[in-house]
């Protein structure tokens, strides 16, 4: 078993570095914009409402796979910006992620007492502070968590890429089916990689939910 | 409107309001109207690229694939529902050997990436002598991975039973398999529907999978029509249309989801009982 992973230590190794570049690209791209979605999901104008209300709902309801065909196979017709295959998999990663990211922080927000909001500002705090010492330290609690998950979610989602051929750790089966290696094998290394790396998110993602769950 | 955020709005601040209105509907219209232009510019909108879904030999394609999407989605709906309520009961058994098999298999499953374990089982389980076919594989992959997410919800559900109804079950009499046949599950499942409706919509979505080990369902009839060259290689407009599919197919799940939500909430005396929260699922969230 051991001489599988020795001989194809190249396959896993660019396998699993495209798989935690994707993941941490994406996981940058898709937090900015997810909460500038719900920024705008939560402000007072309804115009800045409606479109992230109309992302969330279209991304949502879209399977990724479709979102990563349209950047592999429609983009390019286009005539956009050319950018690499690796780039526009990060796009399409992103993209859909931001969506359920906006989701979570939204509700995260929501779960705020609005009577904080008001006490805040009853005593006389503007809208920055009442938002930077009342608001965000009270929402992050119960944003963190289910942040956790959708990273986690992000990370196992990276693997998609494999379908349009980016060489990340999914793309190792076929690679190895090539090189006439036991797939067999070959996919226990890969799944003993993503416990690897998924667990920690997953141990990480309980402790704070259960130090940072509190009774409201 | 009073929110967290801001306070009702007075005079100047209804003003600055519309002005930024103004400026985002701009901007956005601004976005929307580029990348429309895009779609202009490179002959998306010309005739010829549509004329495909004029041929009803297309059309019943489409139907078919339609039709393989919806099979695979019932086959795994049902699957996953079956295994998710027998990996919540091992996971809930008083008895230490059905519980840890019960945690290994889901933790696992729902470590793994889906395409992985799809791509397992289409690639490398024919090797150990399993051969699942396309269907199968997919199938297959949908039920181990949502069956394991459905379980944390049914036990989640299962533990949001207020204590009184199990002692007050004992009480009466009942056997621990009538608890939770009788009293503990009924009451779980209805409290859980909406979050387990939101799972059969991951699930739909998760169908696309099949797409990457060619089950010829909507994504890949997608692929094959815009390759048409026939018809100019319209792989935008067939794209649109699939989406438009998957996006009506999902969202009227997810409405039914949220009706359901809203349906517990006023049957039980109009007092807030939300969903009990399942750690570690997000609804709608898969690959």
């Amino acid at each position: 078993m051991i001489e599988l992973l020795v001989d194809n230590w190249d396959l896993y190794i660019t396998g699993f570095r495209n798989t935690i570049l994707l993941f941490i690209l994406a996981g940058i791209g898709a937090l900015a914009l997810g909460t500038l979605l719900a920024a705008m999901r939560v402000s007072p104008v309804p115009v800045l409402r409606l479109v992230g209300t109309g992302y969330v709902t279209v991304f949502r309801n879209t399977p990724l796979t479709l979102v990563f065909f349209f950047f592999a196979f429609a983009y390019p017709r286009l005539d956009l910006i050319d950018v690499s295959f690796f780039t526009r998999a990060v796009l399409a990663l992103a993209v859909y992620t931001a969506a359920f990211v906006c989701e979570v922080v939204r509700s995260g927000i929501n779960t705020v007492d609005v009577g904080q909001a008001e006490a805040s500002r009853a005593l006389g705090l503007t809208f920055t502070q009442t938002l930077t010492a009342i608001v965000v330290p009270q929402a992050v609690r119960s944003v963190v968590p289910p942040i956790t998950s959708v990273l986690n979610s992000l990370l196992k989602n990276t693997t998609v890429a494999a379908g349009f051929s980016v060489a990340e750790a999914g793309q190792i089966t076929p690679a190895l089916s090539e090189r006439g290696a036991p797939v067999l094998i070959g996919m226990a290394w890969i799944a003993i990689g993503f416990l690897i790396l998924v667990i920690p998110l997953t141990v990480t993602q309980r402790i704070l939910e259960k130090r940072w769950s509190v009774a409201r | 409107m009073t929110s967290v955020l801001y306070d009702l709005p007075g005079p100047r601040a209804r003003a600055r309001n519309r002005i930024f209105g103004v400026i985002a509907a701009l901007g956005i219209a601004a976005l929307i109207g580029y990348v429309g232009y895009r779609f202009w510019a490179t002959g998306q909108f010309d005739g010829t690229k549509w004329e495909w879904l004029l041929y009803t030999d297309i059309q019943s394609q489409l139907v078919a694939a339609l039709g393989a999407t919806l099979r695979a989605f019932a086959a795994g709906a049902l699957l996953a529902l079956a295994l998710g309520a027998v990996l919540a009961l091992a996971r809930l058994s008083d008895h230490a050997w059905l519980r840890a098999p019960g945690t290994a298999i889901v933790e696992f499953f729902r470590a793994i990436p889906l395409v992985v374990l799809i791509f397992f089982l289409f690639f490398a389980a024919p090797q150990a002598g399993l051969r699942l076919g396309v269907f199968w594989s997919v199938v297959a992959g949908l039920t181990l991975y949502n069956g394991s997410v459905l379980a944390e919800v049914l036990r989640a559900g299962v533990r949001a039973v207020p204590r009184g109804q199990r002692e007050a079950a004992y009480a009466l009499g009942l056997r621990k398999n009538q608890v939770m046949r009788l009293v503990l599950l009924p009451q779980a499942v209805r409290a859980m529907l909406p979050t387990i409706v939101s799972q059969l919509v991951v699930l739909l979505k998760d169908t696309a999978l099949g797409f990457l080990i060619t089950y010829q369902e909507l994504l890949f009839e997608a692929r094959y029509l815009g390759g048409l060259a026939e018809f100019g290689r319209p792989i935008i407009p067939t794209a649109l249309v699939v989406g438009a599919v998957y996006i009506t197919l999902c969202v009227a799940l997810s409405a039914l989801a949220s009706y359901l939500e809203r349906r517990n909430r006023s049957q039980r005396g109009g007092r807030e009982s939300p969903v009990p929260e399942a750690p570690g699922v997000i609804a709608g969230l898969g690959a």
